[in-house]
């Protein structure tokens, strides 16, 4: 790690962060009641159902200091603005951000005369109480665990996107998130959308070195009001070394539609809970995920469709591909409340284990209290098999053109439901590059 | 120069289990070579053998292509070497689509040379040629935009045997019960194509139990293989005799051969059965 730790997650880093921010008395006090809760929290056992499969004895708080607290001591040097998601294609705006700390934002006028809102969470939240105030921390619960307290205590930075009622954005909206090595990003990223609004939010987060240490200790909330339309995208690319905790979650009322595509191909070890909530009649959303380890990375994603209102349709897609001694958890569910009659969900969890020491652990789940539902779920695991290599070899293929085409092949599923090309040519890409012969 | 792909005392073990006993075969370029036998004798591993698959195992013999050491290479190096099997059973790559196979297989194929990354042929010009290759041999296009043998039907999936033998135009083919589970009008289809593509224009080793694939692609010579050797060779006049009489004959002149070939198939049961 290249930095000495100035500030911890400790009583005297927290006072050093409420020093440096100029932030609304009421954010203040949102921080210290979460400080105080971690403060009282421990850490989730092993035995709880959600860490049962995910060991963090060795991840040590107390090794990662605070992110940059001055944006004037953030360290720039030498990081290229990412641009994977978003290749050829016209933005609306765009958010850079080094170790949380915001390196430049932008967002065309046309926009900003419509009423979007579109930088930084924390500056946003003293200039514009009255758009953030409503909904920080509606999506997110700081006390699900430890993690989540310590983000709501120590987040800084964070970006915010607010579209009023019936604005449509035609142009993506783009965040790079970098993570220098060493940094920690506690980054809180809110999304509303208001009725009839529309948007597409493309995320990407990295580390300046991929074997680089970090730690990311995120919260994501996704607001949308009825008859909004979100194409949300976010690809996590963290370092080897990274530790990766989020909570990540939207709540979409009558007649939304959402599209979140999620790949997962960094850190160390994650973490991820993500959920959607669907509150009003005739919501939908689909989720997209990809799941691509090497090394021995661990990957834990556990999601959740929670039907809270009638009529609304949820399709959850994972699929994932493990190379050498990786591992990746799911566990999904699907809830359905009582009174979500004719709710029709779907669920499913793809593998593809690349080596023999690889592991695919899903657990795919349903607690149904409505009467009238259609839900599916499913998922299977499966080996790259040898005959298959050799019969593309055969045709000419290299053994590692095999082993590509085939891990290719298997995320096809998730690419074709893609929406967004630069998206789906980005999510390829960094497949390809982490695909290595099969052995 | 013609081409000559030559196979001298071939033994092949599956695991410790030996399946060919010492094959040898020279197959001209232009020459078309009927190789039968009963179910278990061998015919299949041949043919793996030929293309390198990493289960079987060659313990002694040797397999030259033009006297250049074919053991020596890769799957994919003999492939682009001009050395092609239609599977009997072919497998299923889910999620990539024929079209884009096809166009990979045939660009490593035809530039042997090319590294990994380069460009392939390019697109304009490749769905061109697929799409007349197609027409030729009446394939559907819609064929194209499919998953390679995921969900083919069995015939479907002998038909993308040969569109590949199509696309690939190898030296050397050895067909492995590319005319079974068709019907009788996809079996005349399917006869008449191999003709055009490869009768005298390739060294074809052509594995069968019927007689219509022989008939469209006379052979030059008939191997009769059992117990993993080959015990006779004749002309085309042999494949008829095969088809019209079976392999009693043949099982009776070969007592030794026709031993080992019931002991692998009881193994198989067993194997099954375990
Ligand atoms: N991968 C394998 N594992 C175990 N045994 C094998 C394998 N491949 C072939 N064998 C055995 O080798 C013997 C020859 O099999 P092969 O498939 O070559 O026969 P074949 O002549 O092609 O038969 P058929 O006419 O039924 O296709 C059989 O006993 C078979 O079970
Ligand atoms: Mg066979």
């Amino acid at each position: 790690m290249s930095q000495t730790i100035t500030h911890a997650f400790d009583a005297a880093g927290f006072d050093a962060l409420l020093a440096s921010q100029s932030e609304p008395d009421w954010l203040t006090t949102l921080r210290r009641e979460a400080f105080e809760h971690a403060q009282a929290m421990s850490w989730p056992e092993r035995r709880h159902e959600e860490w049962i499969r995910t060991d963090i004895r060795i991840f040590q708080l107390g090794k990662f200091g605070l992110p940059v607290l001055d944006p004037a001591d953030c360290d720039l040097a030498e990081t290229e603005p990412l641009h994977q998601l978003v290749e050829g294609v016209a933005l609306g705006g765009r958010i850079e951000t080094v170790d949380g700390c915001i390196t430049k934002e932008s967002l065309d006028e046309d926009l900003a005369a419509k009423g979007v809102v579109f930088g930084s969470l924390s500056k946003l939240a003293l200039s514009h109480p009255e758009l953030v105030r409503p909904y920080l921390f509606t999506a997110f619960d700081p006390d699900h665990d430890k993690f989540a307290a310590l983000h709501a205590a120590f987040m800084s930075g964070g970006q915010f996107l607010y579209v009023p009622r019936g604005v449509v954005i035609d142009r993506p909206l783009h965040i790079g998130s970098i993570l220098t090595d060493g940094g920690t990003d506690t980054t809180h990223t809110l999304v509303v959308l208001e009725d009839g609004a529309e948007a597409t939010l493309l995320h990407e987060s990295n580390s300046t070195d991929s074997g680089g240490a970090g730690l990311h200790l995120g919260s994501i909330e996704l607001v949308q009001k009825p008859g909004s339309n979100l194409r949300y995208v976010n690809l996590q690319e963290w370092g080897h070394k990274t530790y990766h905790f989020a909570q990540q979650k939207a709540v979409i009322d009558r007649d939304c539609s959402l599209q979140w595509t999620i790949a997962a191909m960094g850190s160390s070890l994650s973490k991820v809970n993500q959920s959607v909530d669907l509150v009003g009649p005739g919501a939908h959303s689909q989720v997209n995920g990809v799941m691509f380890t090497e090394g021995r990375q661990h990957l834990a994603y556990h999601t959740l469709q929670h039907h809270k209102a009638e009529s609304c349709r949820s399709d959850f897609l994972y699929k994932a591909a493990q190379q050498d001694k990786s591992r990746t958890v799911w566990r999904g569910m699907i809830k359905v409340d009582p009174a979500a009659q004719k709710t029709d969900g779907y669920q499913r969890n793809d593998n593809l284990v690349l080596s023999h020491h690889a592991r695919a652990d899903s657990i795919p789940g349903l607690e149904i209290e409505a009467d009238d539902v259609r839900c599916t779920h499913g998922s299977t695991t499966s080996k790259v098999d040898e005959d298959q290599i050799f019969y593309a070899r055969c045709r000419g293929f290299t053994r590692k053109e095999a082993t590509r085409m085939i891990v290719t092949g298997f995320f096809q599923q998730i690419f074709d439901r893609i929406t967004i090309d630069s998206v789906r040519e980005a999510l390829g890409a960094a497949i390809a590059r982490q695909v290595r012969e099969y052995e | 120069m013609t081409h000559v792909l030559k196979i001298e005392d071939l033994h092949v073990s599956v695991g410790d289990k030996p399946i060919l006993r010492g094959v040898n075969l020279t197959l001209n370029h232009g020459e078309t070579h009927a190789l039968m036998g009963p179910n278990g004798s061998g015919k299949s591993t041949l043919g793996l053998a030929i293309m390198g698959h990493p289960g079987y195992e060659v313990t002694s013999g040797s397999i030259t292509l033009d006297g250049k050491d074919v053991l020596e290479m890769a799957p994919d190096e003999r492939a682009r070497a001009g050395i092609f099997m239609a599977f009997q059973r072919p497998m299923a790559i889910p999620g990539v689509k024929m079209a884009d196979f096809l166009r990979h297989a045939t660009t490593n194929v035809r530039r042997p040379d090319r590294k990994e990354g380069e460009e392939l042929i390019p697109m304009r010009e490749f769905r061109k040629e697929l799409r007349e290759k197609m027409e030729h041999l009446r394939m559907d296009s819609e064929f194209a935009r499919r998953y390679v043998n995921d969900g083919f039907s069995g015939g479907e999936m002998k038909r993308a045997e040969i569109l590949q033998l199509a696309m690939l135009q190898p030296k050397f083919a050895v067909l492995d019960e590319t005319d079974s589970g068709l019907d009788a009008d996809a079996v005349r289809l399917a006869s008449e194509s191999i003709a055009d593509i490869g009768h005298q224009k390739m060294g074809l080793l052509i594995i069968t139990h019927h007689d219509k694939l022989l008939e469209h692609n006379p052979p030059d010579f008939t191997h009769v293989m059992l117990g993993g050797r080959l015990v006779e060779t004749g002309g085309k006049e042999l494949a008829e005799e095969l088809h019209q009489h079976g392999y009693d004959r043949i099982r009776k002149a070969y007592p030794d051969a026709e031993a080992l070939n019931q002991k692998l198939l009881a193994e198989d049961a067993e194997e099954a059965l375990a």
